[in-house]
């Protein structure tokens, strides 16, 4: 287990993000990425979606990225990084590579969960070896705060405004991590930046994936979500508490709870916090606010049972591996395996 | 008669194998062996990337074929790969080029030098899987290279010069070698297959300047505010200009191995040509043998062929033609509202004011009967022909949706 001292001497010593980019104060989006980055050795390379983080940080001519970063669209990022993925086995199959490489690909929850759905799940379906990250900030925050299908029920967003006949977003949001992991992928999580220990730890589990790795991770907005931008990480920490957002794995197709809180928070306490669900309060829509509360409540019990099933795989042999953090290799061992196309090849390229 | 011979000399007709231009294609992806080709099925592409699957399954080239979910993953994929440091070719058509186009500015923009092979296509609706160049315009202002072949043999040795002139450092830019859908996609002729080492070496080990997975660190892909967007842009039109000298310079070092000479621009017969038709693609062939008949009856007619549409080569275009009174531009594609592209692609070439009629032919795959050819150089020859509006050359449609007789 990395403590914030690894992490922070690993960001010291290999600096790979920042400073010098332009997001907002108080962003949760630099803190998910620098826990990301400073949790994996090695070599890294970055595909990045259109969105906050890749216009905030690549402004030409000048980049806050100290890692090989690649951005092409908004929609294809699981699509680029399948070609790079490709591409990384054809070099070092020919012993053109100094030293392994971990992708790892940045995208918002609009271009995972809505227009990068479709790239992302056929490249999920290939098997493509990357560790893809959604910083899930519950809207299209780039453009100004519009509903993405992440948007939980009953928040305001500018196209989903509350006003005097509507409570926000009427539909509840998708549920990306139970379709990610119906594609039966190695490794899946739900993580928060509140929790850096529970993120760091998922990193290093999707580092050791045999395939693809995808990690939805709940981020922060100030001005989106309406909250300080001090209060980031205290509201992030209270969505997880709340069981809004529960901290999960799905290994093998196997799910398990990996934070429980002693005790549940009442959810309105979360929502009273930020400014993206006042008209709830103000319009005295208690119907709403009740219904935020029920299916909370439903989807936490769904994933405690969830839990309790599985937890005897996580007692077999077979799952140990998975158990065994530390797992920060201090010496270097390949990261993307023999791909199966290439171990059927008598003689691979020639260079 | 400066019409190119059947087969190069010294080339045997034993020697040459029967194929359609989509294995055409697909035996020059086999010799160049490129290491990556992402791809999405589409009509009339599929043959090129089934006989390309094939030759991998039996191990005659190493290429990771990588079926995508979409030809915008397609593309995607292919600048992932082009710009991490591998040779990468891509294939697609119609809906699928115009699902791609958006990722084909991008590769024209991040300089990924990706070869595209594209089996023209109309584009819907209504839906229609025939030959036209609609989808290829859609593509027109991408920043990609653009060539348009006649035949199969064309479409086997165009994969091979479009590598060598997507990769040239002058240009680094994706290039679509257009083969008309079915005509010649799907139409098998004789073609001489080069040898695969010399095919090998023509194009060379793949480089790429700075690449992702290379030992330097780079941002690819950062974000232009108006302060830098402008400048990117403009060195973009410069490389694609590029595009002309270069291809020049590999054709003629092509000409050495296939014993063929392409021209960016090719006049047949235009010497002493009162006429003369302007077009691309596959029904260059037939106006060739239009212009062979009617020149034997003593008409001064020519053609000229395009075979280099971006960057479309002005100065030739308009030198070519300068002495020549009555010229028809042919567009297999409409622009609607306004004439179709490649008419104003010569019209802005040559000098003004001048006879320039503008003819539409061949959308779906509508036939293009050679005495409807024939008629047009009657036309011209006679100033028959309105000009300032495209005129239709329908062929043989189901039903006449209008009483608008052939002007005779």
């Amino acid at each position: 287990m990395a403590n914030i001292k690894d992490l922070a001497q690993r960001a010291q010593a290999q600096p790979r993000f920042g400073p010098g980019h332009s997001l907002c104060r108080g962003c949760g989006i630099p803190i998910v990425v620098r826990t990301v980055l400073s949790s994996i050795p090695g070599r890294v390379v970055v595909i990045n979606a259109t969105g906050c983080l890749e216009v905030a940080t690549t402004r030409y001519p000048f980049t806050a990225w100290q890692v090989p970063w690649i951005h092409v669209a908004f929609e294809n990022a699981a699509a680029v990084a399948s070609g790079v993925e490709a591409a990384y086995h054809v070099l070092a199959a020919r012993g053109n590579l100094a030293e392994p490489v971990t992708l790892v690909v940045f995208a918002g929850d609009g271009g995972t969960y809505d227009i990068g759905l479709q790239a992302l799940s056929g490249a999920l379906e290939r098997g493509h070896r990357f560790i893809y990250v959604c910083y899930d900030n519950e809207a299209y925050m780039n453009t100004g705060i519009q509903r993405s299908s992440a948007t939980p029920f009953g928040a305001a967003t500018t196209t989903s405004p509350g006003g005097r006949q509507t409570i926000g977003k009427p539909e509840p949001r998708k549920n990306i991590v139970e379709i990610v992991a119906a594609h039966r992928i190695p490794y899946v999580a739900q993580a928060a930046l509140s929790h850096w220990q529970d993120l760091s730890d998922k990193v290093q589990r999707a580092y050791h994936a045999d395939g693809p790795a995808f990690l939805n991770v709940l981020s922060s907005c100030p001005p989106g979500w309406g909250h300080e931008p001090s209060d980031s990480v205290s509201v992030v920490r209270m969505a997880v508490d709340s069981g809004y957002w529960p901290l999960v794995e799905v290994i093998e197709g196997h799910w398990r709870l990996t934070y429980q809180p002693e005790e549940r928070i009442p959810v309105v306490k979360w929502l009273r916090r930020q400014g993206r669900f006042q008209h709830l309060f103000r319009n005295g829509q208690e119907e709403a606010i009740e219904k935020i509360h029920a299916s909370i409540d439903e989807e936490w019990h769904k994933m405690v049972k969830r839990d309790a099933d599985d937890a005897f795989w996580f007692r077999t042999e077979e799952a140990q591996r998975w158990n065994q953090v530390p797992i920060l290799p201090t010496a270097w061992e390949p990261r993307l395996g023999t791909p199966v196309w290439e171990s059927f090849r008598e003689s691979p390229h020639q260079g | 008669m400066n019409r190119l011979p059947f087969h190069a000399p010294g080339q045997k007709l034993d020697a040459m194998t029967v194929i359609t231009g989509a294995q055409g294609v697909a035996h020059a992806i086999r010799q160049i062996d490129p290491d990556v080709f992402p791809v999405y099925p589409i009509t009339p592409q599929t043959p090129i990337i089934q006989t390309l699957s094939q030759f991998v399954a039996d191990g005659l080239c190493h290429t990771h074929v990588l079926d995508v979910e979409s030809e915008h993953s397609a593309m995607s994929a292919a600048i992932g790969a082009a710009l991490a440091g591998v040779r990468t070719m891509t294939a697609t058509a119609s809906q699928g080029l115009a699902l791609m186009v958006e990722v084909i500015y991008l590769a024209a923009s991040m300089r990924a030098p990706i070869v595209t092979a594209v089996g023209n296509r109309a584009l819907s609706g209504p839906i229609n899987i025939h030959g036209d160049h609609s989808d290829a315009m859609l593509a027109r202002d991408s920043g990609a290279v653009q060539l348009f072949v006649e035949n199969a043999e064309e479409a086997y040795h165009f994969t091979i010069i479009a590598t060598r002139v997507a990769e040239d450092p002058r240009v680094l830019l994706p290039v679509m070698v257009g083969l008309d859908g079915f005509t010649i996609t799907h139409s098998a002729e004789p073609v001489a297959l080069l040898p695969d080492e010399r095919v090998r070496a023509f194009v060379g080990p793949y480089s790429y300047p700075y690449p992702l997975l290379g030992p330097e660190v780079g941002t690819y892909g950062p974000f232009a505010m108006p302060d830098s967007y402008f400048e990117c842009k403009r060195q973009q039109i410069a490389a694609l200009e590029n595009g002309l000298e270069v291809f020049e310079q590999v054709s003629a070092a092509f000409a050495d191995l296939a014993g063929r000479h392409y021209l960016a621009v090719e006049p047949y017969r235009l010497a002493g040509a009162q006429a003369a038709l302007v077009m691309m693609g596959s029904h260059c062939g037939t106006a060739k043998d239009v212009v062979d008949g009617l020149r034997s009856q003593g008409l001064p007619v020519g053609l000229l062929q395009i075979r280099l549409y971006r960057p479309f080569p002005r100065e030739m275009v308009g030198r070519l033609l300068a002495d020549i009174p009555q010229v028809a531009v042919l567009d297999k594609a409409s622009s609607p509202g306004t004439l179709p592209p490649l008419f104003l692609d010569v019209a802005a070439s040559v000098s003004h004011p001048r006879q320039l009629v503008s003819v539409i032919y061949g959308l779906g795959g509508r036939d293009v009967p050679a005495a409807d050819l024939a008629g047009l150089y009657h036309g011209l020859l006679e100033q028959r022909l309105p000009q300032a509006t495209p005129w239709y050359l329908k062929g043989r449609p189901a039903w006449d949706e209008e009483d608008e007789p052939w002007p005779t």
